[in-house]
């Protein structure tokens, strides 16, 4: 009798458990709060939006995205923006199915699969394609007792390729006369996983060495040598092996402490910069045959520029000229007007260490952002 | 039989009943000679710690097998070499298990703190703190929706291949198909749920709900076989001994036979919610990725905190891995909870053994 | 215990029938349930992983055709889940019986409990750890392989210096299923009549002898049920194979180098970020192959175990 009326009253006990628990659910202990005093630390100027935005796309910009979708959310504590780093390539598809209102793409949107057609339809107008992103790709690498190695592309080419073998090889010696290089075989890392920044890196490769002879691709194309999950295991192998030299965003090479190479542009040999990334944005083409509101370029990546470093990865938002609801169209607008300004370019150089937009690239952006609108 | 070892026994005419023992010391003696012997290695050759714990290790297992076999018996000395292998392997296994517990606490005990728990990860301005409750909540609420889903099911699906099914087609052909489920990648699972809602409820749909239906997935066949397991272990007498007394089928399986099993079932249920409460994939796909508390499955993203540890990892800042470890630790401490939760539960429910 | 009459009252045939009725339709409904639930996943991953066969060359990253692409894959999914279950199943039955059988309960109740608690360290925690702390730790014995083993086929210099190997690989996920086949055999373990033991240990059985004879016979079906449980997961682990494995080789059975062979879910998890829906259909079509491989792995095993009941009971 004692045990089964014990048990039986065990179930409003569980009940009641869960309610409380259900009840004190509400909320966290810092949203009202941070609603609360950011409404008195940013007297706005942007019209107080509300509401939720959704966008997915490359993982490169999550960091950045970090920042703008708190300095956006600052602006406007009603709105909660949401960015699901699945990939570019999920991005995409997700856009073009309507499942998010905005993407970020490592590489513009193309017609050799038909995504571009696909979007546009999805838009019923020609999407809007801005840079949004800028960011150095670091060549690093671990070698007891050299700390800066100076190359030009023809060596790193042969490097990844596994062509040149070991750190003393003539042709890194040559370029380095003051660094005591030991015999260690050399290690690349490269990424498994499919990324922009592979597809960057191996655009760069095949367009500034002649000893590079594959096609840029998401997909490392060189057999050989050791693949690493995502950028921070890419730069934890390089960390953790001996003779590794591997490539990774800037940031996070920076951040892991490691050493970095000089990468010969024109006669002088530069270093990964935000600055020195910005100024090959400004002399890039754009890609041809694109629409007015489609900012894409083609990174130039054999540049002379003094102080340009052509290593770069370039990531774009996307989004449509109009949408269904004025609250989409508003939302998108402010976020993008947000992205592309002064201030949320800075925002993600401090914390994301991307290299801002330069005027006029900015200016043009804004423009085309500015010009959403709902149907 | 070396009797001339056992003096006692000596002046006994009859066949005796006992035979040499080593004395309870022995293990202890060979443990001390074994490590100080090999404890020469790193001093003679070099050799590092772990050599020196490896020949030590094998050299006691050989000396006390031996030293037995000339001693005691043969099946005595087996006893005592599998006796050494077993807490052996015992030993080599809690190496990398305690060192992954050990990297999880050291890292991320320094990062929990009342803050880390009741912040949500929304903010307005960088350098407000940020915490997991959010993820805390997404995670509970998609666990417990995929265990309302999956433990009813699995629990039935396994009474009736035990007790209705008994090896006819569709409880062979269930069995089959438990067993492949197990091998479903969670990934896949996830593009399953993934597509199964965005086809019902359009392309953008995401929500808890999605997550925990992938979960289930991933879920169900472990605590079916664990269940089944279970269930077929209770012995036959007690079903029969119900029946005699005129239960029927039902109450006999309620009352006597998951009573029985009920310990065992619920290590597979505890087992089986750990299983999914650290799973990242399906979820980033379907549940999507917030800031913001969301306590309700069925409308907007929700954050659980494997995915929140995967978000951080993969921003890869020194601060974004502390909140990463931090939040792992929470992560392991719930199980915990849920473990001891489900064990006084358990011993609640479960009849008095002879155990 | 009195509220619950084992000897109901003489009322009810007609109430039982019911609700054993009911009973069993709720049971059987379950069991629908899931086959559905199966069905439901097998239809969508053919329809999305049928077209998968025939993309065109290009799709399949320099290896011609499906086969060509899945063979490598599928390689690297078997070796490093075998390597995980020849490491964790003596592991985790050893565990499994001193928790139940050797340690006294002091011991044995602490250490349930935390083996249990690690079933729960989501994979990427496994992976973070396998990469930052694990990896390193085995250079130094990989390189002692080849110096001195170097002549096998599986420890072929250059010995990989980040230790990303598919040994590696193959440990991680064997710490990884350790948890459960640890839980579901000493649950099994366990379970073994105390009648049948003490009947052993007084005929004279040493303790070893009362376990093989008296524990696993009666707990065979359970320790096939928990190794096929953490060979499945094995199979399909996702993030901490793509995580720990430098997995961009091919088929090669050196253990210890750069190039390996990556299995099947983890090339998932690493190739869908960048898919198109070309890339996207492969990507499913080998997980349609994943799931045939456990279907043949779980098949041969219950074939196994019932070849042996039936021995057993003549």
């Amino acid at each position: 009798m004692n045990r089964s009326s014990n048990r039986l009253a065990l179930v409003p006990g569980a009940a009641a458990l869960a309610l409380s628990i259900s009840l004190t659910a509400c909320g966290a202990g810092n949203e009202t709060d941070a609603n609360a005093d950011s409404g008195s630390d940013t007297t706005t100027e942007t019209g107080t939006l509300s509401g939720e935005l959704n966008g997915a796309g490359a993982s490169s910009q999550e960091k950045a995205m970090e920042a703008w979708s708190v300095g956006f959310q600052g602006l406007n504590p009603d709105v909660t923006l949401n960015y699901n780093p699945l990939g570019s390539g999920d991005g995409r598809t997700q856009f073009i199915e309507g499942g998010t209102l905005f993407a970020g793409t490592d590489s513009y949107f193309s017609d050799d699969e038909g995504e571009l057609t696909a979007a546009n339809e999805r838009c019923g107008t020609d999407i809007i394609e801005v840079p949004a992103y800028v960011s150095p790709i670091a060549v690093m690498f671990n070698l007891d007792g050299v700390d800066s190695l100076d190359l030009d592309a023809d060596t790193i080419a042969q490097i990844f390729d596994q062509k040149i073998t070991t750190w003393n090889d003539p042709a890194i010696a040559d370029q380095n006369p003051d660094a005591d290089l030991p015999d260690t075989p050399i290690t690349t890392v490269h990424r498994q996983d499919d990324s922009g920044t592979t597809k960057n890196f191996t655009d760069y490769l095949g367009k500034a060495s002649k000893s590079w002879s594959y096609e840029a691709e998401d997909a490392f194309p060189v057999k050989g040598g050791v693949a690493a999950e995502g950028t921070s295991g890419v730069v934890a192998a390089v960390t953790n092996g001996k003779g590794t030299i591997g490539y990774a965003d800037d940031s996070q090479v920076k951040d892991a402490g490691l050493s970095v190479v000089n990468v010969k542009v024109g006669d002088e040999y530069v270093a990964p910069s935000a600055e020195a990334a910005a100024k090959v944005v400004a002399v890039s083409p754009a890609a041809e045959g694109r629409s007015d509101t489609d900012m894409a370029v083609d990174v130039d990546r054999t540049t002379t520029e003094a102080g340009a470093y052509p290593v770069i990865l370039l990531s774009y938002l996307v989004a449509c000229q109009t949408y269904d609801t004025a609250e989409d169209a508003d939302l998108v607008k402010g976020f993008l007007e947000y992205v592309v300004s002064d201030e949320g370019q800075a925002a993600a150089a401090e914390n994301a260490g991307s290299a801002p937009l330069d005027a006029d690239t900015a200016s043009r952006a804004q423009e085309i952002v500015g010009a959403i609108a709902a149907k | 039989m070396s009797l001339d070892t056992a003096p006692d026994l000596a002046p006994a005419p009859t066949i005796p009943l006992t035979h040499a023992r080593l004395p309870r010391w022995a293990p202890a003696l060979v443990a001390v000679v074994t490590i100080a012997a090999a404890g020469l290695l790193p001093l003679l050759l070099g050799w590092g710690f772990v050599a020196w714990v490896l020949v030590s290790v094998v050299l006691f297992i050989a000396g006390l097998t031996i030293w037995s076999a000339v001693v005691e018996t043969r099946r005595s000395a087996i006893d005592r070499m599998v006796t050494s292998l077993v807490w052996t392997a015992f030993g080599i296994a809690l190496v990398p298990l305690v060192s992954l517990l050990w990297t999880v606490i050291s890292k991320g005990a320094p990062h929990v703190n009342g803050t880390f728990l009741t912040f949500s990860a929304f903010r307005t301005s960088l350098d407000q703190p940020i915490g997991i409750y959010h993820a805390i909540i997404g995670t509970l609420v998609i666990t417990i929706c995929a265990a309302v889903i999956s433990v009813p099911t699995g629990i039935f699906a396994a009474i009736y291949l035990v007790e209705y099914g008994k090896g006819n087609k569709l409880a062979r052909g269930i069995t089959f198909l438990v067993d492949v489920m197990t091998g479903i990648p969670s990934i896949v699972a996830g593009l399953f749920a993934f597509s199964m809602f965005t086809a019902f409820f359009g392309a953008g749909y995401r929500a808890g709900i999605g997550g925990a239906v992938a979960l289930s997935l991933l879920m169900i066949p472990i605590v079916v076989r664990s269940t089944e397991e279970m269930l077929r272990l209770v012995p036959n007498d007690l079903r029969e001994a119900a029946y005699a007394l005129g239960t029927p089928k039902w109450r006999t399986i309620t009352k006597v036979v998951l009573r029985t099993s009920l310990g065992g079932i619920i290590t597979g249920v505890t087992l089986a919610t750990a299983r999914i409460i650290g799973e990242t994939a399906p979820l980033l796909l379907i549940a999507g990725l917030t800031t913001r508390t969301n306590t309700n499955p069925f409308d907007g993203f929700m954050t659980t905190v494997p995915v929140f540890i995967y978000s951080q990892f993969a921003k890869g800042t020194k601060a974004d891995f502390d909140l990463a470890w931090g939040a792992a630790l929470v992560l392991v401490v719930i199980v915990l909870l849920l473990n001891i939760a489900a064990r006084v539960i358990g011993k609640i429910f479960a009849p008095k053994t002879g155990r | 215990m009195s509220s619950t009459p084992l000897t109901a009252p003489p009322q009810e045939s007609a109430p039982t029938q019911t609700g054993d009725r009911v009973f069993s339709g709720i049971s059987r409904a379950a069991g629908l349930v899931i086959l559905a639930a199966l069905a439901g996943v097998f239809i969508f991953l053919s329809i999305e992983g049928i077209p998968g066969l025939f993309q065109d060359e290009g799709a399949y990253k320099g290896n011609g055709n499906f086969l060509g692409y899945v063979d490598t894959l599928l390689f690297g999914t078997v070796l490093s889940a075998t390597i995980a279950v020849l490491v964790a199943v003596p592991l985790a039955f050893g565990i499994a019986l001193v928790v139940s059988h050797y340690a006294p309960t002091w011991i044995a109740g602490p250490v349930a409990s935390i083996i249990d608690l690690l079933a729960a360290v989501p994979s990427v925690v496994f992976g973070l750890w396998g990469i930052n702390v694990f990896a390193p730790k085995m250079v130094p014995i990989y390189v002692w392989l080849e110096e001195n083993l170097g002549f096998l086929p599986f420890f072929k210099a250059p010995v990989n210096p980040v230790g990303t190997t598919i040994l590696t690989a193959g440990l991680v996920l064997a710490i990884m299923i350790l948890p459960i086949i640890t839980a579901i055999s000493r649950e099994v373990f366990n379970q073994t009549p105390v009648l049948h033991e003490e009947a052993a240990l007084a005929l004279g059985a040493t303790r070893w002898e009362m376990i093989r004879l008296a524990v696993f016979p009666y707990a065979r079906s359970g320790m096939v049920s928990a190794v096929m449980l953490g060979l499945g997961r094995a199979l399909g682990e996702t993030m901490a194979v793509a995580m720990v494995l430098s997995g961009a080789g091919g088929i090669s059975f050196n253990l210890i180098g750069t190039s390996n062979p990556t299995s099947i879910a983890a090339n998932i998890a690493s190739q869908y970020k960048e898919n198109t829906p070309a890339t996207l259909h492969i990507l499913i079509a080998t997980g349609l192959v994943l799931f045939i491989v456990t279907f043949l792995v779980n098949f041969a095993a219950r074939w196994i175990v019932a070849r042996n009941e039936r021995k057993l009971t003549r």
